[in-house]
């Protein structure tokens, strides 16, 4: 690929997606954007960069940045973040709503919407004490696809295998030839959007809870700083941000503080574990 | 250092398996069917046993029920690892006293985080 052709591509994924890549990545580039050439019935990344230049068709430039975006995702990734939800957010923030009754969680960037439904099977274990309860939990993502398949819920043996014990697989999904789908009660309890974390957050309302993991490691420093403070607009003082294990607040914004003793943990300052 | 008890007719699949797991610190023994897993179960009991379905000689299940039934064969925890990937065989494993459940092909993400969950890792 041409430097110019590259350095367009990696402007166009900053501006619409926050993406950043380096030179070192065009390999990268190169690789994913072959399949959406073909798709546009394009010889190849030539006249795929030509055809971006001289024609700025949205279907296109969100086939490409769709293309670009990481979806790795797995049932109860990490598994700390979901024991420290279920044993200690959980419970302090029920307490602290206890007239409101009212709790929203936000999984974003949710790619298949394993994290969602690892919290709604979090939720559905402690339904006994959820009772006269409202919990919301909303996913956004950048790309249709992905939002259409959270919707459906439908993984394959593969995915159902990364994070998710046994007991979980057998309780909650029904078995449709090599694919399970999630059961429709667990569906109900999740809804799905296709959101864009650089775009105007505010219609998505307030969120006790935000899980936003491995999310920010593709942006640059000012864009971190940018979704991180918007992301803490649509937050109340007491609710907690969920970030990935190599991720930080330090240095990129003084909105959020680490929550003491919990890794990964943050909040506006209002949460006390 | 923990030990691990790879059950499987395919010498291929062992081998796989028991690479994997030596990755993961396990110190691991090798048995080609039930029979021969239970007699080395009598001698030492190991403290995970990856275990396949369908063998000669006794099968996983089969298997399985014998060492529940035998003094101190509560204690391993039993990960299925099989190509059976129904509904119906997971729960029959499951009530036959199995910890966790590998549908084939594995990879070592998966071994790894079914250990990680049944608390062997």
């Amino acid at each position: 690929m041409r430097v110019e052709d590259f350095d367009m591509f990696s402007t166009l994924l900053k501006q619409r997606s926050g993406l950043v890549l380096t030179r070192d990545k065009a390999y990268l580039l190169e690789s994913r954007l072959m399949p959406v050439a073909r798709k546009w019935n394009m010889k190849g990344l030539d006249e795929l960069a030509t055809t971006v230049r001289t024609r700025k068709d949205e279907a296109l430039l969100r086939d490409i940045t769709e293309a670009m975006t990481t979806n790795e995702s797995s049932f109860f990734r990490d598994q700390k973040p979901f024991d420290q939800f279920r044993q200690l957010v959980l419970p302090k923030l029920m307490a602290a709503r206890a007239t409101k009754r009212t709790i929203r969680i936000w999984s974003a960037a949710c790619s298949s919407g394993q994290e969602a439904y690892s919290l709604a099977m979090i939720l559905n274990d402690e339904a006994a004490k959820l009772a006269g309860w409202r919990v919301e939990i909303v996913g956004t993502d950048i790309s249709a696809e992905m939002v259409e398949r959270s919707k459906a819920g439908v993984y394959t043996q593969f995915e159902v295998q990364r994070g998710l014990p046994i007991t979980m697989l057998v309780k909650h999904f029904k078995q449709n030839g090599d694919k399970w789908q999630i059961s429709p009660q667990l569906r109900q309890m999740a809804s799905f959007r296709e959101w864009n974390l650089l775009g105007d957050l505010s219609p998505l309302g307030q969120f006790d809870i935000v899980f936003c993991r491995n999310v920010l490691i593709y942006f640059d420093g000012p864009t971190k700083g940018k979704v991180l403070e918007a992301i803490a607009r649509q937050m109340p003082q007491d609710g907690v941000l969920y970030l990935g294990g190599a991720e930080t607040v330090l240095g990129i914004t003084e909105k959020f503080k680490p929550v003491d003793g919990q890794r990964g943990l943050y909040s506006l300052g209002g949460f006390i574990p | 250092m923990k030990s691990c008890l790879v059950v499987d007719d395919s010498r291929v699949v062992r081998k796989v398996a028991r690479k994997i797991l030596e990755e993961l610190s396990f110190a691991c023994t090798e048995a080609e069917d039930g029979k021969q897993a239970l007699e080395q179960c009598m001698a030492h009991m190991p403290d995970a046993i990856l275990l396949d379905w369908n063998m000669p000689v006794m099968n996983g299940i089969d298997f399985l029920r014998r060492l529940r039934e035998t003094a101190g064969g509560d204690a391993p925890k039993v990960v299925f690892c099989t190509t059976e990937n129904d509904l119906a065989h997971i729960q029959e494993a499951l009530s036959a006293g199995a910890n966790e459940y590998i549908m084939k092909p594995f990879d070592s993400d998966i071994i790894q985080t079914k250990f990680a969950q049944v608390g062997l890792l």
